[in-house]
């Protein structure tokens, strides 16, 4: 069920290739993480659309196998 | 009404309107805990709506907005963000322009 911290990473940088990624399991779950996600891809996009973006790279993972990932988006 | 006019119906008949888990009293979820907290904070009017009541809605808010988590907030039929984007806007200051400048605050 839980995903592990490389797992997360390898799904979003298999997305955004340029993405600097900092993961923080919060809990030591497995299953409750943060992560901090800079990439270029993101200038000029609104938050709503990078959150987006990063769902997306996690292909329908988040809200099933992946219950709680706290997302903060930057640009580079 | 099938559940995505359903949707539309709450959006429009609500200036702020804050999908969630539980209820703005009682959230049954630290994330709708926490958004649901940033809106009293801020002191203004907005009705919550309690996904775990009806599954067809929980999934339905997911397809509506193209977003996959709980909780969910709209003003003036806007998707504004979830949990992150929601604080992050709270913190900068944004989520009270964006009130003030729909005359909500």
């Amino acid at each position: 069920m839980a995903l592990s911290e490389e797992e997360i990473k390898s799904l979003i940088k298999d997305s955004i290739p340029d993405a600097t990624i900092e993961i923080k399991d919060l809990m030591g779950d497995h299953n409750h993480y943060s992560a901090k996600i800079s990439s270029k891809i993101f200038s000029g996009k609104s938050k709503v659309e990078q959150h987006k973006l990063v769902y997306k790279s996690l292909k329908g993972k988040m809200g099933n196998e992946l219950h709680a990932l706290s997302i903060t988006t930057e640009e580079k | 009404m099938n559940t995505k006019d359903e949707i539309r119906d709450i959006i429009e008949k609500n200036d702020i309107c804050l999908f969630m888990k539980g209820t703005p009293d009682s959230p049954q979820c630290g994330f709708s805990m926490a958004v649901s907290n940033v809106l009293k904070h801020l002191n203004v009017k907005f009705k919550g709506i309690n996904v775990l009541e009806d599954q067809n809605l929980r999934q339905g808010i997911k397809d509506y907005s193209d977003w996959p988590t709980i909780p969910q907030l709209y003003i003036k039929g806007k998707f504004i963000g979830g949990c992150d984007i929601v604080k992050e806007m709270f913190e900068k200051g944004e989520l009270k322009k964006i009130l003030e400048e729909k005359s909500l605050i």
